[in-house]
């Protein structure tokens, strides 16, 4: 702290201010009178209740493809690589709208896979499982893209010592590995979490809104807003703070 | 004695040269009108929003389509309105229960909901009746929407009850899920219908009658171009307007 020179405090302190100043404006706006009520209404508990478990089942998701899908990207060398890690973060800079569209063109009835999983007896248009394809689409990324920075930078001298040591590849990848790289693995996978919990655009695109089975609660603050802007207010407190809880728990688990 | 003099000639026509300059930009700069009206009125209204620019020189109309209660919000957080056109009557109240009403509002046009199904009409939906089928994917607008409370009353006047697969936040999201296929049916205006084209096709119910949507417009309190405003909001009512809105679909108030 001591090295750096003091005008940096000035642009820090600003740009915190930035972040908190439009969360604490919110936070007053919050008719605490009513906070209860409002935010255990039938539809407010469904939304919650729906975000937590699709924004689960997401990061498990992310969790079960990305790990591998970070491991190829980080240990093996092929020509089109970089290509291929950049098309892998494309949803982390594309528009979540343009995400919704392009899972819509997939697994739509209509779409490149939809209409085959429909003649197996599968509707994924309107069913909580578009809802959880959407979140993980926009979540793998983060996922990814933490986990591969980690173990790129482990590098791989503990994975040579092991092999040499006789440990087959599975166990290495097991018993070294992905001990090296758990705190990058935990705080990419509640990084993808949080991000399936603020989901909103490929949702509302491609899922469609129902209470209990597609209206997540940032879609459920965006109806709201139409009819009951107090609702919608304490509802956003509400997401606001679960997002400050995961991030929380996150920082405690893992050690810097 | 004749510099002083001179100067204070020279400095006077500065002045009047800095004024007359003044004058010529205060008349020659052009206004602008902003305009704040329903997303279901887009059409017609770039329509009329063309002719009243032809029509007012120096004019600059500027449009902001959304849906009618994002407007509302946005015009009580300040946003510069002079005219605010709603899709029903319960959101032009919120406004005028905040006092932002330049005037008594107005009904210029109305609404009425249109089955709207995917070309081809795939799952063979007739009337109102066959929206309950158990198998069809029917999507509709939230209640908390205007399209949606419309679809509330339908449901209401005529016992049926429909268990729609999705819930929408605006009747374009519903004609949206209609023209892609996702939804075999919907619940829309015939307006959107039109709108749509070849997409979609609309199926015409006698009971959409029990629930007509009006369309009121007036300008807004402390607008910057109020008189302007005032000029449009009557070429929107008077002949012209109802014209065009008829063209368009929609029905007289």
């Amino acid at each position: 702290m001591s090295s750096l020179p003091r005008w940096v405090l000035i642009p820090a302190l600003l740009g915190g201010l930035f972040v908190l100043l439009p969360l604490m404006a919110m936070a007053l706006r919050v008719h605490w009178t009513h906070f209860g009520e409002l935010i255990t209404s039938e539809s407010s508990l469904a939304a919650l209740r729906l975000s937590l478990q699709t924004s689960a089942a997401s990061a498990a998701l992310c969790v079960l493809c990305g790990v591998p899908m970070s491991l190829l990207l980080a240990r093996s060398e092929f020509r089109g690589l970089s290509l291929l890690r950049s098309l892998v973060l494309i949803p982390l800079v594309l528009p979540p709208v343009v995400g919704g569209i392009a899972l819509l063109y997939t697994f739509g009835r209509q779409g490149l896979l939809g209409g085959h999983l429909e003649v197996l007896g599968l509707q994924i248009a309107f069913s909580t499982t578009a809802v959880v394809l959407a979140q993980t689409f926009v979540a793998l990324p983060f996922l990814v893209i933490s986990l591969e920075g980690a173990l790129r930078t482990a590098g791989t001298r503990y994975e040579a010592a092991a092999a040499s040591l006789g440990a087959r590849p599975s166990r290495v990848l097991l018993r070294v590995t992905l001990p090296l790289v758990m705190p990058a693995l935990l705080s990419g996978t509640v990084l993808s979490f949080a991000r399936a919990l603020g989901e909103f655009g490929a949702t509302i695109t491609f899922a469609g809104s129902l209470q209990g089975t597609t209206r997540t609660l940032p879609l459920e603050i965006y109806l709201q807003r139409e009819s009951d802007p107090e609702a919608a207010v304490a509802l956003s407190f509400v997401l606001m703070i679960v997002a400050v809880a995961v991030i929380a728990v996150a920082r405690r688990r893992v050690p810097s | 004695m004749i510099r002083h003099a001179r100067l204070i000639a020279a400095a006077a026509g500065i002045t009047l040269l800095a004024t007359g300059c003044g004058a010529a930009e205060e008349a020659g700069r052009p206004v602008t009108l902003h305009l704040f009206a329903a997303a279901s009125l887009q059409e017609p209204f770039e329509e009329l929003g063309e002719q009243f620019e032809s029509e007012h020189e120096g004019v600059d109309v500027e449009f902001n389509f959304a849906g009618s209660s994002t407007l509302v919000e946005q015009i009580r957080q300040g946003a510069p309105a002079d005219v605010f056109a709603s899709a029903n009557t319960s959101t032009m109240d919120t406004l005028v229960e905040a006092g932002l009403q330049g005037a008594d509002p107005v009904d210029f046009a109305a609404n009425t909901l249109m089955i709207a199904v995917p070309r081809g009409n795939p799952a063979d939906v007739a009337d109102l009746q066959s929206l309950t089928a158990e198998d069809l994917n029917l999507v509709v607008c939230a209640a908390e929407v205007p399209c949606g409370a419309a679809t509330e009353t339908v449901e209401e006047a005529t016992g049926l009850e429909f268990a729609p697969v999705s819930e929408e936040q605006s009747v374009t999201d519903v004609l949206n899920k209609v023209t892609s296929g996702e939804a075999d049916a919907g619940l829309v205006y015939v307006t959107d219908v039109r709108t749509a084209g070849d997409a979609v096709e609309g199926i015409e119910f006698a009971e959409a009658a029990s629930a007509v949507n009006t369309y009121p417009i007036t300008t807004v309190g402390d607008a910057a171009n109020a008189e302007l405003g005032q000029e449009f909001v009557e070429l929107v009512t008077g002949k012209t307007g109802q014209e065009i809105l008829a063209g368009h679909g929609f029905d007289a108030p």
